[in-house]
């Protein structure tokens, strides 16, 4: 009824090849764009913004990387825990050895450096593949958190081990340290999610996101057409690293202020954002969005629930969520490979014919 | 002899032993990998849930009382009985070959004829599945696992090593008997993998699924026959690091060890993965000796990931892995 192409006339080409083609689909974006720049700075406080909307942001950001990688161009990796620790301690070592620039261009550049490490750890993925690869990546995993551990440069000799952020702010508003604003620290976030997932729609839209799914979907075949398997794959995994570098970097700076890498980067955090991506859906950047949003809400629920409603001891509930994840994802895998975003799809094509389905 | 050497072999000597491990561990990889083509990426949580349930039940543990407690408001832990350890191995078989039946009946029938990566992505949701049901069911807590295996440094090679160099060698009883264990596993299942009608079964459906299903073997029953000696591989692998290093999360860790034996003996060769474990052990231990404090140390996180991925790059199926045919 809402929901149709019938009246909505596209008259040149650029109307036509527009992200949302779909008069809904747009007057829905807007709404949500205007819901999160103009409504919810409002509203927020602190706990609204570290519990959850911080949290999803940056994950958003990560799966969206991840996806490009896994889900478009068909290259497990289960290094995203180590790729954010580069872009974490990279934007730590910008921030504290370069502190008259600004903390924005110590993120971007933090996801370039980000982008150059993954590429050298994707290097082996024209040799070796599926899961194969998978576990060659595992091996970026374990160097990268063993060096950020082990060599005091990273850490700039301090004696705790960690990395603390230091107050950085942006026109005269802090962003990172204690003293920085909910809503400021929210906002610098939506910026970055907003502007890279559009890039990452758009990029996945063109040439280069039709040569990663060929390589996805056979890379022989897609090398006999005269894809350039390396040009696509090294191009995917710089992609997904400057994605995971800025989120690992927003992660450290903006969220959590203090960071020991074993425990915030450490093996459970890729596989964190691999759940996030299959639950949301592989090849979607919607699905990244989904899947993001509800890994972050289902802890925040269960622990609601079970240790506020029921009064359960904290760790039973960290064992149950354990066991839902897992459940969940062997039941997304079973019923319905491409997550909630091809549910969301589906929905979509109901939404086209009702009332009147036939 | 100069002390470097000495000391040198008597790490070499325990990264033998840390290898057969290793190696206990990714032999459970590979009977199901070649069986059914999935990479079972839950071995060491199911290592680890086996090793829980023996020390459960050989302790008498109420399964769930954790959570029936904190539904019911009761205060029930024990059923007050303690078991010898060969009951206890003997129902931690009958529970893993339950947990055999649930998975292929549950989760791997319907997930015929995917991709392998999926599959692998299925058993990293089995992992985390297990891993809460486990703590679930018998709670978190550090468990003390003693089935009778000797433990402590082993006087007859501290005294006859001191004897030859003056120096003794530090062995732990509890290594040697562990290879012992290993070598008869894997001697068995060699047998049984040659010599028996369910043997022969299980390697007709590792060469040809489709072939074997002709002939009259039953699919179903060979994948959860699998799953089962896998599971039992697993409890071999808990017992002994749990009596090791104490029954914890830790332990499902040792996957991940595993899993670069596996790229550097290769994913179908039993073989393979006896000596890609003793490659790994002796590798990480010497390189940990030697080179370990220039870096500074715990260089065994990741060596043998490093040293298994330059590998992969000269040689993609790994060293007895069949070679890699790939058609459009």
């Amino acid at each position: 009824m809402f929901y149709r192409e019938a009246g909505d006339f596209k008259t040149t080409y650029k109307d036509d090849n527009q992200t949302f083609p779909i008069k809904f689909d747009r007057y829905r974006y807007y709404a949500v764009m205007f819901a999160a720049f103009a409504v919810i700075p409002f509203l927020i406080n602190d706990y609204w913004v570290n519990a959850i909307f911080l949290p999803f942001l940056i994950y958003a950001i990560a799966a969206i990387g991840l996806n490009i990688l896994v889900g478009y161009c068909g290259q497990v990796s289960l290094g995203t825990g180590g790729f954010m620790a580069v872009g974490a301690y990279a934007c730590y070592k910008l921030m504290t050895g370069f502190p008259e620039i600004n903390l924005f261009f110590h993120i971007i550049i933090s996801g370039g450096i980000t982008a150059f490490v993954c590429v050298l750890f994707g290097l082996p993925s024209l040799r070796i593949k599926g899961f194969y690869l998978a576990v060659a990546t595992l091996a970026a995993q374990f160097f990268l958190v063993w060096l950020f551990n082990r060599v005091p440069w990273f850490y700039n000799y301090s004696a705790s081990g960690q990395i603390n952020s230091p107050e950085r702010s942006l026109f005269d508003i802090t962003i990172t340290g204690p003293n920085a604003d909910a809503w400021a620290k929210y906002l610098f976030c939506l910026v970055f999610l907003t502007v890279l997932a559009l890039i990452a729609r758009n990029l996945t839209r063109g040439t280069i996101g039709r040569t990663w799914m060929a390589i996805r979907d056979m890379d022989i075949a897609a090398e006999i057409i005269g894809v350039n398997p390396l040009k696509a794959k090294i191009s995917a995994f710089a992609v997904s690293g400057f994605f995971v570098g800025v989120s690992g970097a927003l992660f450290f700076s903006v969220y959590l202020g203090a960071v020991e890498v074993g425990e915030v980067f450490g093996i459970n955090k890729s596989f964190l954002v691999l759940f996030m991506i299959i639950i949301g859906g592989l090849g979607s950047i919607f699905g990244s969005f989904a899947g993001a949003a509800f890994l972050v809400l289902l802890p925040v629920l269960l622990k609601n629930v079970l240790v506020g409603g029921l009064g359960w001891p904290t760790d039973l509930a960290a064992h149950l969520e354990f066991l839902i994840i897992g459940a969940l994802i062997v039941i997304f895998l079973i019923a319905e490979p491409h997550g909630l975003a091809q549910l969301w799809r589906v929905a979509k094509e109901k939404l086209r014919l009702w009332p009147f389905p036939h | 002899m100069s002390d470097t050497f000495i000391f040198g072999m008597e790490v070499f000597l325990n990264g033998l032993m840390a290898g057969v491990l290793y190696a206990l561990v990714a032999l459970g990889f590979v009977l199901i990998y070649k069986a059914s083509g999935i990479f079972n990426y839950a071995q060491g949580v199911m290592a680890l849930f086996a090793a829980m349930t023996l020390v459960g039940i050989m302790e008498g543990r109420v399964p769930f009382s954790h959570l029936i407690n904190a539904i019911f408001g009761t205060h029930i832990h024990h059923f007050g009985w303690h078991l010898p350890a060969v009951f206890g191995i003997l129902f931690t078989v009958a529970v893993m070959a339950g947990f055999a039946w649930c998975v292929q009946k549950f989760i791997f029938r319907h997930l015929v004829g995917q991709e392998p990566i999926i599959l692998f992505m299925a058993t990293i949701g089995l992992a985390y599945f297990l891993e809460g049901f486990g703590d679930l069911m018998w709670g978190s807590d550090i468990k003390k696992l003693d089935v009778g295996l000797p433990q402590g440094i082993n006087l007859l090679i501290d005294e006859t090593t001191f004897g030859w160099f003056g120096y003794g060698f530090f062995i732990d009883n509890l290594d040697l008997v562990a290879t012992v264990i290993a070598a008869l596993l894997v001697i068995s299942l060699i047998i049984f993998a040659q010599y028996t009608k369910q043997g022969r079964a299980m390697r007709a459906v590792a060469d040809d699924h489709q072939a074997a299903l002709s002939v009259g073997i039953s699919l179903n029953f060979i994948w959860v026959m699998v799953w089962t000696l896998a599971g039992f591989v697993a409890l071999v692998a808990g017992i002994m690091w749990g009596t090791k290093s104490g029954v914890q999360f830790s332990l499902s860790l040792i996957a991940l060890k595993a899993l670069p034996v596996l790229m550097l003996g290769g994913f179908t060769s039993i073989p393979g993965a006896i000596v890609g474990g003793l490659i790994i052990g002796v590798g990480e231990k010497m390189f940990e000796f030697l080179v370990g404090p220039l870096v500074g140390g715990a260089t065994e996180n990741w060596f043998a990931y490093v040293l298994a991925l330059l590998f992969l790059v000269f040689r993609p199926q790994g060293l007895f892995g069949e070679k890699i045919i790939e058609r459009v």
